[in-house]
């Protein structure tokens, strides 16, 4: 039983409740944002936090929802404190809750410290250019939309797309070229159901894993409040590990538009004006602070690599949560249907596909000095073909030159042993390979992005002879 | 000084009661922490304060002080190569207070206070000065940084003097006893006087092909880059700051991320102006308002960034100012609409948005400075723009496109397609056209404006042919189109396409520009006389002039690819009729 401190102040003065919102009369002395503890008159006890104060009322979100609640018996304690999370080393390993309470069984946490699960913006002249290339085993992603490492880089994926099946082989995956080292593994579970949450912890229980993970929990029949704190909670033990204990961090979010969905609730029940498909105006800081929190620190070891996962609705890619995160993430993976159908695992369409870091990450010293050509080339030559697609579709292949059937059996071929591979686990020097046999499908001349000298030394033709 | 106390905490907005006397836009301190806000509602007693730093823990009854001075910035020596928040806090000097991150309620001065700056007098004792008169300079890296009278003072000086200085002591006193230092304060919501504005006339030059040939914004215009996410806004909006031929570059990150200003910070000073051969930093000052930084200082930097261009204006130099991305800076705007529970307008965004876009984007132009040497000095502004979805009909791209001179839309399509600068031929525009061609003949360029309308009506034409193409097969076109195709190709893959991060042709100058889109012109005239004398299509493309022509960017010689002219001619004139 923890002491009760005598500046706590109670009140019995709830007034109006309405969806996750409790409005609390006569407050006095109480902050913005702090953490309020409810009591139901059933003894129940929950947390909830102050979203607006005036003279004499408090607006209270209630993490764990309103059901119960009365407006006569219902006390409110006001605890003076912004919210916060017990920290320590030994969380790796352990399942814990939407808010970083063990839901594993396991004993409690012995807290080294607590932080403010806000934490604060990281000052961008602190900022370290993210540098390191992360080798992810995925031919896509390593040769064209390369992850660095302090990097966000966000899956778009749709209903029914294997979108955690890729976020958990890359998890599993993920290492530093020259370093031994493994990730860390934040695992930011807002939302999903529980058949998807077991899916990642038998993998990585499978691939003994675990032991470096620290799994957040909030599931799909968990209170939807508490998913607007579980990030921010995860995010700040992932800077603990990151920025006090040295730790390269993986931060896993899944599913945004989840989370979204909770910031939505919140916004309607008070009132406030909607913007588009009625999310807050303000869904873009609020994301951003979120995602912002990713990065490297001069002078620190550790990192923090966010790898944020979202269901499109409808596949929509204009849709304002993959919308707003594009904006604020550096780049994006895509998966597509189409692919998928087709029998691409993982059907990564790498034509929307964006890594706005890989340059800082890829070259002579880093991957190899053909990377950024071979990427520009694949890339090209794969979107042509895909036009031309679309041109056989009305006047049939007999109407196609030569140079334009190559093409076509390119993209096709792109797509079965580049982009497809399953389970393999591919080094950077594999991918490459693959690609220049792929590109020796076509005329020499045609690779145009590639510097002559390296056609010399990687094109199978030359390596040959 | 008025005090009062605050009754209500909504987000970053405040009100604070008792606050009777105080003026718009004044500056106050917020709370036992002392948060910096900004007055910017009054109703009777009451005031509703914006607040530039994180409300949390602010508690109702803490008490709010006014400073009675409205927001403002410190212009002196000193601030190029900074990097600021939103509201004019060195961000180094914020890493020693606090560490990595940023905490509350520091108070830092913009300029360094103890640094001694060599002032060389130019004006003398007896001098009759007025505001915007220069009264000497001092060496800033390489720009002559030129110390004015402050705009509402004149008067005879009575003393001046040489020799190192701080920003703070007199350097000279007037007659009535006037101190003048180097250092000024304005307020940034307020334009800085100038004596009038002139048209735009000359071009200015960004060493990139889409812009400076195609669609060109003029010196003291405005540009407008909107683009879904993934078009390459951020990269044009660094690549115009890296390569634009203005002494000072201003560089507003608006509520973008984080590790891009890291990018700006490590890259510039590694990076070599082309003209004056000095680290690009040093023409540069930065403001970084990243997207997690608080939502109210963000709306702040836009005109923190601006009254900073406006100061190096006055001193007669060119500036350009790059916002990143004033979508951002919208939405900060609808942010604290929302909380006062503003009527909205289109999308939520208050209805006085197209007055606010307005007025920062005139405060654009060139103009004659005040000061009687009738200098001139020049602020161009590139907004970049976010829209939603890649929607262009969303409020703030079409309040902006009624505001600003040159279009340059992004594509995501070409973006997908790897085309960079994804800038789409056929949506952008330039209004400068007319007004900056006499520019172009008097700095040699005569067939600019003939060879620039050559190409946008083979592009244009280009787009009517794909439609027919995507119908009924590139066969159905007969011989002189399938030229007209593929030429556009060459325009489009050698010409407009541009690398940001090639050695040679991430800076293309203006000359280079000019010779490349003539000698593919030339080859689409030659080819078309050719064909005209009957030589097949396909013996035309064989020659190895296609593969010469696509080299032509990694090329820095100019006079080789003048060459290519004359080759051109040449093969293509050998090549006899099949019979």
């Amino acid at each position: 039983m923890k002491p009760v401190s005598l500046l706590t102040k109670e009140c019995k003065t709830v007034n109006y409740v309405s969806g996750p919102l409790i409005f609390v009369q006569s407050v006095k002395g109480v902050s913005y944002g702090e953490i309020a503890r409810i009591t139901l008159p059933n003894g129940d006890v929950r947390t909830g936090q102050v979203l607006d104060i005036s003279r004499d009322l408090a607006v209270i979100q209630v993490f764990e929802g309103t059901s119960g609640i009365d407006n006569k018996e219902t006390r409110v304690q006001f605890t003076g404190k912004p919210p916060t999370i017990d920290v320590s080393i030994d969380l790796l390993g352990r399942i814990l809750n939407g808010v970083g309470k063990p839901r594993d069984g396991g004993p409690d946490i012995i807290p080294e410290t607590s932080l403010d699960i806000n934490g604060m913006p990281i000052n961008p002249y602190a900022r370290d250019k993210p540098a390191d290339f992360i080798q992810t085993g995925m031919s896509t992603i390593d040769a064209l939309t390369t992850l660095v490492r302090g990097q966000k880089l966000p899956i778009f994926s749709g209903a029914g797309l294997p979108a955690n099946k890729l976020a958990a082989q890359i998890a599993r995956q993920a290492k530093v070229l020259g370093e031994g080292e493994k990730f860390a593994v934040v695992f930011v579970a807002m939302g999903i159901t529980y058949k998807e949450a077991s899916f990642f912890m038998d993998d990585f229980e499978r691939t003994g894993a675990l032991e470096r993970v620290v799994f957040f929990m909030n599931l799909a029949d968990d209170p939807t409040i508490e998913r607007l704190a579980t990030p921010r909670c995860a995010l700040t033990v992932a800077e603990y590990l990151a920025f006090t204990h040295n730790l390269h961090v993986l931060v896993i979010l899944t599913d945004m538009i989840n989370y979204c969905e909770a910031l939505r609730e919140i916004s309607t029940a008070r009132e406030e004006v909607p913007g588009r498909r009625g999310y807050p105006g303000y869904m873009y800081t609020d994301l951003a602070s979120l995602y912002e929190r990713a990065g490297r620190i001069k002078g620190k070891k550790g990192s923090i690599t966010q790898i944020p996962i979202l269901t499109m609705p409808d596949d929509d890619i204009t849709h304002p949560v993959p919308d707003l995160t594009g904006y604020i993430t550096e780049g994006q993976i895509v998966l597509s249907r189409d692919l998928y159908r087709r029998g691409a695992n993982p059907p990564i369409d790498v034509l929307p596909c964006l890594s706005r870091l890989m340059n800082l990450g890829i070259g002579a010293g880093k991957t190899r000095e053909d990377h950024r050509n071979v990427a520009d080339q694949l890339y090209a030559s794969y979107a042509y073909g895909r036009d031309l697609r679309r041109l056989v579709a009305i006047v049939g292949e007999e109407a196609l030159t030569e140079l334009d059937k190559k093409y076509l059996k390119f993209a096709d071929e792109f797509e079965k042993k580049f982009i497809t591979q399953g389970d393999e686990n591919r080094s950077l020097e594999r991918t490459l390979e693959i690609g220049w046999d792929l590109m020796s499908m076509l005329p020499e001349e045609e690779l145009k992005r590639i510097k002559r000298e390296y056609i010399q030394k990687y094109h199978p033709a030359y390596r040959k002879g | 000084m008025i005090a009062g106390v605050i009754s209500r905490i909504s987000g970053p907005v405040v009100l604070s009661d008792q606050m009777r006397g105080s003026k718009m836009y004044d500056v106050v301190k917020v709370g036992a922490e002392e948060l910096n806000g900004e007055i910017i509602r009054l109703d009777g007693d009451l005031a509703v304060v914006q607040v530039y730093e994180d409300t949390s823990g602010l508690k109702v009854g803490e008490k709010v002080v006014n400073t009675d001075t409205p927001l403002s910035v410190e212009l002196g020596p000193g601030l190029l190569s900074s990097i600021y928040d939103g509201i004019q806090r060195p961000l180094p000097v914020l890493v020693k207070r606090s560490g990595s991150f940023i905490s509350r309620g520091i108070s830092v001065s913009g300029i360094d206070k103890e640094k001694k700056w060599d002032f060389v007098a130019s004006a003398k004792k007896g001098d009759r000065v007025s505001g915007g008169d220069i009264v000497g300079t001092v060496k800033e890296y390489n720009i002559e940084h030129r110390i004015m009278v402050p705009p509402p003072i004149s008067g005879t000086i009575r003393e001046i003097r040489s020799g190192a200085f701080t920003v703070e002591d007199p350097i000279c006193i007037l007659d009535d006893g006037t101190p003048i230092t180097m250092l000024q304060k304005w307020p940034v919501r307020r334009g800085r006087p100038y004596k009038k504005k002139q048209d735009p006339r000359s071009l200015l030059v960004t060493g990139q092909r889409i812009f400076d040939t195609m669609f060109p914004v003029a010196k003291g215009g405005t540009a407008m880059i909107p683009g879904g996410f993934g078009t390459g806004k951020t990269v044009a909006e660094q690549t115009l700051a890296k390569w634009s031929d203005t002494q000072i570059v201003v560089y507003i990150g608006c509520g973008e991320r984080g590790n891009e200003m890291t990018d700006v910070l490590t890259e510039f000073p590694e990076l070599v102006d082309p003209r004056t051969k000095m680290p690009l930093i040093q023409r540069t000052i930065l403001i970084a308002n990243t997207s997690n930084m608080p939502v109210a200082a963000r709306e702040a930097s836009i005109y923190t960034g601006i009254t900073m261009a406006e100061y190096y204006r006055d001193m007669g130099y060119d500036v350009a100012l790059m916002a990143d991305s004033t979508s951002r800076w919208g939405e900060a705007l609808r942010e604290v609409s929302g909380r006062l529970e503003e009527m909205p307008g289109e999308e939520g965004y208050p209805a006085y948005l197209a007055t606010r876009l307005a007025a920062f984007y005139e405060r654009a132009g060139r103009v004659v400075c005040l000061g009687s040497d009738e200098r001139l000095g020049s602020i161009t502004i590139v907004g970049a723009v976010s829209p939603p979805g890649g929607d262009f009909s969303e409020p703030i791209t079409q309040n902006t496109l009624r505001i600003a001179g040159t279009f340059w839309a992004l594509d995501t399509s070409l973006a997908y397609r790897r085309h960079f600068p994804s800038v789409n031929w056929i949506k952008s525009y330039s209004l400068y056209l007319d007004s900056i061609q006499d520019w172009f003949v008097q700095n040699g360029f005569d067939e600019w404006k003939e060879m620039r309308d050559v190409t946008m009506y083979l592009l244009q034409k280009e787009v009517e042919l794909q439609e027919i193409v995507q119908l009924v097969g590139p066969d159905a076109l007969p011989e002189s189109e399938k030229a007209i195709l593929e030429v556009t190709r060459m325009i489009r893959e050698d010409f407009l396409q541009q690398s940001a991060y090639h050695e040679i042709d991430s800076f293309c100058p203006l000359e280079k520009q000019y010779c490349m889109l003539k000698v593919i012109l030339n080859f689409y005239n030659r080819t078309s006389e050719a064909m005209n004398r009957g030589v097949a299509l396909n013996k035309i493309l064989k020659l190895p002039l296609k593969q010469e022509i696509g080299r032509m960017k990694e090329l820095a010689d100019v006079s080789k690819i003048k060459d290519l002219i004359g080759e051109i001619d040449k093969n293509i004139a050998a090549l006899e009729v099949e019979r």
